[in-house]
C-alpha cells in the first residue's frame, strides 16, 4: 500500500487576530497578522513558507499574502470551494503536499469581515442561475432559510425540538463564557432568552445562527519529523477527508434521495477508514456550527450516534464539559467567532496542546469538521 | 488541434430582474429554460431521460442522465399534485420586497408523480395571492397541494394551493 497521510504531518503553529463585529484593519492586513502570529508561534521564519491553502471565498489571495509576509518561492497553493465546507480541507491539502514532498512549510488561513462587510445573499447581481432559479424567487434567500428547511423536516421526522437546538446553542455559549477572546465572553445565554428571541427563519431563531464576525486565523503545517524541532508540542494530522455525496446539490440538497444524510456521512466514512481509532475514542470535538441543527446532523454523520438520534444525544449535558462529547470548546461559530470555521481548527490544536480556556483533561484526540450541508471536509487531530 | 468554432465572446451573464412587486424572477440557465417555457404554457414539466431503457426523471435539469449517461432528454408533464415535505418562514433581515411580506412561507413540495423531486415554492390562497396569504397555522408537513401559476414580469412562476379535502 502507498504511504498514508496518517500522522505524517503536524500543526505546529496557530495564530489569530481579535474577533469583533467591526475591526478597523482590512481583510488583507488581518490575514497577514494571523499568518505571522501562527509562524511566530511555530518559531518558523516567514521566508521558509512554500505552501498556502485557503478558501475560494477568501478575498486575499496567496500572491498577496506571500509577497506581504516575505515568503520564499512557493511550490504549492490551493483553494477550497463551498464556503465553510472548505475549512478542514485547507489543512488536508497542505498535509498532502508536505507528506508527498511538494512543499515543506504550509500555511492555511481565513480572513473575513463578515461582521462589518457585505453578506453574499444580499447581492442579487451575483445570484447564480443554478440553483438560484429554483429557490431564490420563492424567498429562500439566505443560508438560514435553506438550512431551516432541512431543520424543520429533521424535527418532524425524528421528534427533535427547539429544546434540542437550545442545548447546542447553550453548550457553545457556555464555552465562550470561559474564553476571553470570544465575542460572547461574559454574555450568558438562558433558555428564556433563547425561546423568546426573534425568529430568523422559523424554526431557526436568532441564537440558532452563527455570529457575524471580523477576524482572521491561520495555522502552520510541517512534516512530523520537522515538527519535533518546533517551538510547540506538535498536533498530528491523523486523518483527513473531504465529502461530496452522490447527487448532492450545495446547501439546497433537496433533490438527493436522502437530504438528511449529507456530506458529513461521506467525509466520515473515509475519515474513520484511515484512522487508528473510532468515534468512541474522540475526547473532544469541534463541529461546524453555522446553525445549531448542523450539530445533531453531524453527530449522526460522524458516527457518534445512530441516524435520527442526534437531537437526543444533546440531552443531559452531553455536549458540555464533563459530558459524553464536549464540543466547540472555544465557543464555536455560534459564540466565539464565525470565521468560516477556522477557529474550530485552532481550538482543536489548543485542546491537544492542553491550553484551551475550556480544557478537556488529557485530551489526546479531536475531531474537527467543516460545514455540513455543503461539500465538506474534516480532520482528526491527535496529540 | 482543430480551431474552435464557438464564438470568442463569452455568453452575457444573466441580468437579475424583478417582477412588478420587486420579487426576484427566476434567471433560467440553458438546462433550466424549458421548465420555464412550459410554465408559461401552464404546464409543470420535469426533465426525464429519453433513453427508453432508462427513462428516469431528474431535477434540477442538467445535460445528461446520472443513471445511464444518455444526453437525450424529454420534458414530462406532471399532474401538478404534491405534498409539503418541509417549510420555513423567513423573517427579516431580507431583501426589501421580501421583508414587506415577511413572515411568509417557503415550502418544499415533493411531487406526487416523483416523490424524490422536490420543488421549492410558496403556499398561497390563490394563484395571484401574496406569499403570506395563507395562515401559518395551516402549514403542515404532508399536506396535499396543487400547483397554480402566477404571471409576473413576463414569466409564469409556479405556486401551490392546498388541495381541497
Amino acid at each position: 500500500m502507498a504511504a498514508t497521510l496518517k500522522d505524517a504531518t503536524a500543526i505546529v503553529g496557530i495564530g489569530q487576530t481579535a474577533f469583533a463585529k467591526q475591526l478597523p484593519q482590512s481583510e488583507k492586513e488581518l490575514a497577514c497578522r494571523a499568518i505571522l502570529a501562527a509562524l511566530d508561534d511555530a518559531g518558523i521564519d516567514p521566508s521558509e513558507v512554500d505552501a498556502f491553502s485557503s478558501y475560494t471565498m477568501e478575498e486575499t489571495d496567496e500572491v498577496e499574502v506571500a509577497k506581504a509576509i516575505g515568503a520564499g518561492d512557493v511550490t504549492f497553493f490551493s483553494k477550497i470551494g463551498y464556503g465553510g465546507g472548505g475549512s478542514c480541507a485547507t489543512v488536508g491539502h497542505l498535509a498532502a503536499a508536505v507528506a508527498t514532498g511538494q512543499a515543506s512549510v504550509g500555511v492555511a488561513w481565513r480572513s473575513r469581515k463578515r461582521g462589518s462587510g457585505p453578506r453574499p445573499w444580499k447581492n442579487t447581481a451575483v445570484q447564480l442561475p443554478t440553483p438560484g432559479q429554483w429557490t431564490r424567487p420563492f424567498g429562500l434567500l439566505r443560508p438560514a432559510d435553506e438550512i431551516g428547511m432541512l431543520a424543520r423536516r429533521y424535527m418532524h421526522e425524528y421528534g427533535a425540538t427547539r429544546d434540542h437546538l437550545f442545548n447546542v446553542a447553550m453548550a457553545c455559549r457556555n464555552r465562550a463564557n470561559e474564553n476571553p477572546a470570544a465575542m460572547m465572553y461574559e454574555r450568558p445565554l438562558t433558555r428564556e432568552m433563547y425561546m423568546t428571541s426573534r425568529m430568523i427563519s422559523d424554526p431557526l431563531c436568532l441564537f440558532d445562527n452563527c455570529l457575524e464576525t471580523d477576524g482572521a486565523l491561520a495555522c502552520v503545517i510541517v512534516s512530523a519529523e520537522r515538527a519535533r524541532d518546533c517551538r510547540q508540542k506538535p498536533v498530528y494530522v491523523h486523518s483527513v477527508a473531504q465529502g461530496l455525496p452522490s447527487q448532492h446539490h450545495g446547501m439546497v440538497n433537496y433533490w438527493n434521495d436522502d437530504p438528511l444524510s449529507g456530506p458529513a456521512w461521506t467525509a466520515a466514512r473515509h475519515l474513520w477508514k484511515q484512522a487508528d481509532f473510532g468515534p468512541q475514542d474522540v475526547d473532544v470535538a469541534q463541529i461546524y456550527d453555522a446553525f445549531t441543527p448542523l450539530i445533531p446532523l453531524s453527530l449522526e454523520g460522524y458516527g457518534f450516534c445512530g441516524r435520527g438520534e442526534g437531537a437526543a444525544f444533546t440531552e443531559g449535558g452531553a455536549l458540555e464539559m464533563g459530558g459524553r462529547l464536549p464540543i466547540n470548546t472555544g465557543g464555536g461559530g455560534l459564540s466565539e467567532a464565525y470565521v468560516h470555521g477556522f477557529n474550530l481548527i485552532n481550538e482543536g490544536v489548543k485542546q491537544l496542546r492542553g491550553i484551551s480556556t475550556a480544557q478537556v483533561p488529557d485530551a489526546a484526540t479531536c475531531l474537527v469538521t467543516a460545514g455540513e450541508g455543503v461539500p465538506t471536509s474534516a480532520i482528526l487531530l491527535r496529540a | 488541434m482543430q480551431p474552435t468554432t464557438k464564438p470568442a465572446t463569452p455568453p452575457t451573464p444573466p441580468t437579475p430582474s424583478a417582477s412588478a412587486d420587486g420579487l426576484l424572477l427566476p434567471v433560467p440557465d440553458e438546462d433550466g429554460a424549458p421548465f420555464w417555457e412550459y410554465t408559461a404554457q401552464g404546464e409543470l414539466r420535469v426533465q426525464g431521460c429519453a433513453e427508453p431503457a432508462c427513462g428516469k426523471l431528474r431535477f434540477p435539469p442538467r445535460p445528461c442522465c446520472p443513471h445511464c449517461r444518455s444526453f437525450d432528454s424529454e420534458w414530462r408533464l406532471m399532474s401538478g399534485r404534491g405534498r409539503i415535505w418541509s417549510y420555513v418562514q423567513p423573517h427579516p433581515p431580507l431583501l426589501p420586497a421580501y421583508a414587506a411580506q415577511a413572515p411568509y412561507n417557503v415550502i418544499l413540495v415533493e411531487l406526487a408523480d416523483a416523490p424524490h423531486i422536490r420543488l421549492a415554492g410558496n403556499l398561497v390562497a390563490s394563484a395571484d395571492a401574496p406569499m403570506n396569504s395563507v395562515d401559518p397555522a395551516r402549514l403542515r408537513i404532508g399536506a396535499r397541494v396543487q400547483v397554480v401559476f402566477t404571471e409576473t414580469g413576463g414569466m409564469a412562476v409556479p405556486r401551490w394551493i392546498l388541495e381541497k379535502s
